[in-house]
């Protein structure tokens, strides 16, 4: 397995001149403002009007689309650049996911990438100059049967060879760091677990923020209410959108839009190897410092993590039939509880605050695509499944990667559309092609 | 969400698990020299929308039959439901 190269992705950025009245957050900025009313904060970022043409234009403003913003401007230079986005920033999926960031993949066609995003995310904070509140609290996966923990530890010994790290725990120290946990008495007693200390959370609406904000001081355009109808497609070739706000001519489309990524592709008569499945979150309200880092259940599926300002936050199965309604089904919640309380009784006196559903896009083969489509010109990002979150800085990275040199990334190169036909497909979980159940 | 089984009337849809895309009723022809593409269409790609969708879905805590369920993805709703088996032979008897 590949090492990442986290040297040369994780460097210097290559300069470019700030426009607009953008300003450099740091404390002493904090300071200044706070003495003088916190009156003179800049807006965060442009609202332009589209310009007839640009060289790139993203469709999707999500963390993934304005990921790929920022990292073409700042890395490869490239700031005619338009993120086209229907409704507003971080209000799609960045801002609908449970937050957890870790590269725990078992594959040589996954484990880079996600290993990298990982340090792009360690990083992060100094390279957008933006708080978001990256906390890297760990990952524990818990195991209930020998072939679990064969398994998780043939997973351990990949991450490690990738440079993420990562530790089998026996039950005597999983009692220890979290005695909340039944080890015993559920029906599917623990037996050890897989822990990840580099994994942890992040405050998901500043990553969209924080990437638009990078994006924009660059002088990308972000144009928010800006719906795409269409393609322009002109001998066979992708020359631009048709949009709400009128047609936008570009060398280059790239579609980012996970979760509605075959209505998308539709319009350009391209049917995908996606299926849209609804997958719900949970919180329940605040309560004092309880759970240090993230669980997972082995048996069910569940994980679960404590927020900064308290509350649990959780979720398990995606609806297995397929929506593009934001809401799940109420039979998933009470599967999602039950799974909970079984690992974690303590959970019972908690109380739901909310919970909300997102669309995410379910490939064939459970893991995600970043390639080039039978049509020049047209570029595609979408297939995260529920995991996308994670991959939010090396998706944009990857994607940057290739609509600015044409070929892909080392680590996202597997990550193609065509390895169903061809049979090079990245299953974590070897289930075959049932979308529901990746 | 309830499922209106054409036999056992409304059912919670706790009873049933889902398949997938109905088309899925109608397998490729294995003899056909472009079997290798028909079968890799089949088996992969998905129409996916927005909107009315058919789909299998399988009784499996109830009669365990198959039906095909034609529902909304954007609300949820459920629009008609019918046996698979009625389906597949009329899908025979429309190709022959």
């Amino acid at each position: 397995m590949a090492q990442t190269d986290a040297s040369s992705a994780t460097g210097a950025l290559t300069s470019k001149e700030h426009v607009g009245d953008h300003m450099r957050y740091s404390a002493w900025e904090i300071f200044k403002q706070g003495l003088t009313g916190n009156k003179s904060w800049p807006r965060m970022w442009r609202d332009p009007e589209p310009k007839s043409g640009y060289d790139i234009v993203i469709v999707g403003g999500g963390g993934h689309g304005l990921s790929t913003a920022h990292h073409l401007a700042h890395r490869h230079g490239l700031t005619n650049v338009a993120v086209v986005e229907k409704g507003w920033i971080g209000g799609g999926n960045v801002g609908r996911n449970t937050t957890m960031i870790r590269s725990n993949y078992l594959l040589a066609g996954n484990q880079p990438f996600y290993e990298l995003s990982l340090q792009l995310w360690e990083n992060l904070e100094q390279e957008i100059n933006y708080n978001a509140m990256v906390s890297q609290r760990g990952i524990l996966n818990l195991a209930h049967t020998d072939a679990q923990r064969d398994a998780y530890i043939r997973r351990g010994n990949s991450m490690r060879l990738s440079g993420a790290g990562g530790e089998w725990w026996d039950r005597k120290q999983i009692a220890k760091h979290l005695p909340m946990i039944d080890l015993d008495t559920s029906r599917f007693p623990v037996i050890g677990g897989l822990w990840q200390p580099r994994a942890g959370t992040v405050r998901h609406d500043a990553v969209a923020w924080g990437y638009a904000r990078s994006a924009d001081s660059a002088g990308v355009d972000i144009l928010q209410n800006t719906e795409v109808t269409g393609f322009i497609i002109e001998g066979g070739k992708c020359c631009g959108v048709m949009t709400s706000k009128g047609p936008i001519r570009a060398e280059k489309v790239a579609v980012c839009v996970a979760g509605s990524s075959s209505r998308v592709m539709n319009m350009a008569d391209i049917r995908l190897p996606i299926e849209s499945h609804a997958l719900q979150a949970f919180v329940t309200e605040g309560v004092k410092p309880f759970l240090p880092c993230i669980v997972t259940y082995g048996t069910g599926h569940f994980y679960i993590c404590q927020s900064d300002k308290g509350g649990l936050v959780f979720g398990g199965d995606i609806e297995a039939f397929s929506t593009y309604a934001q809401r799940g089904d109420l039979s998933t919640a009470e599967h999602v509880m039950e799974v909970g309380l079984a690992m974690m009784p303590a959970l019972a006196r908690a109380r739901v605050l909310r919970n909300w559903g997102g669309l995410v896009d379910m490939s064939m083969d459970g893991s995600p695509i970043i390639d080039r489509t039978e049509m020049e010109g047209l570029y595609f990002n979408g297939g995260w499944c529920y995991g996308g979150f994670k991959a939010t800085p090396a998706s944009g990275y990857c994607y940057a990667h290739l609509l600015a040199t044409d070929t892909s990334h080392d680590v996202a190169s597997a990550m193609t559309l065509d390895r169903f036909a061809t049979g090079a497909v990245i299953d974590e979980n070897g289930r075959g092609a049932t979308p529901n159940l990746h | 969400m309830m499922i209106d089984h054409p036999v056992l009337g409304p059912r919670d849809v706790r009873e049933f698990t889902v398949l997938g895309d109905a088309s899925l009723i109608d397998r490729p022809d294995p003899t056909s020299p472009d079997a290798a593409k028909l079968f890799h269409d089949y088996v992969h790609l998905r129409d996916n929308p927005a909107g009315i969708k058919r789909e299998l879905w399988f009784h499996e805590g109830g009669d365990r039959s198959w039906l095909v369920v034609t529902r909304d993805t954007l609300s949820h709703r459920v629009l008609s439901v019918a046996l698979a088996r009625d389906v597949a032979r009329r899908n025979r008897e429309t190709q022959a």
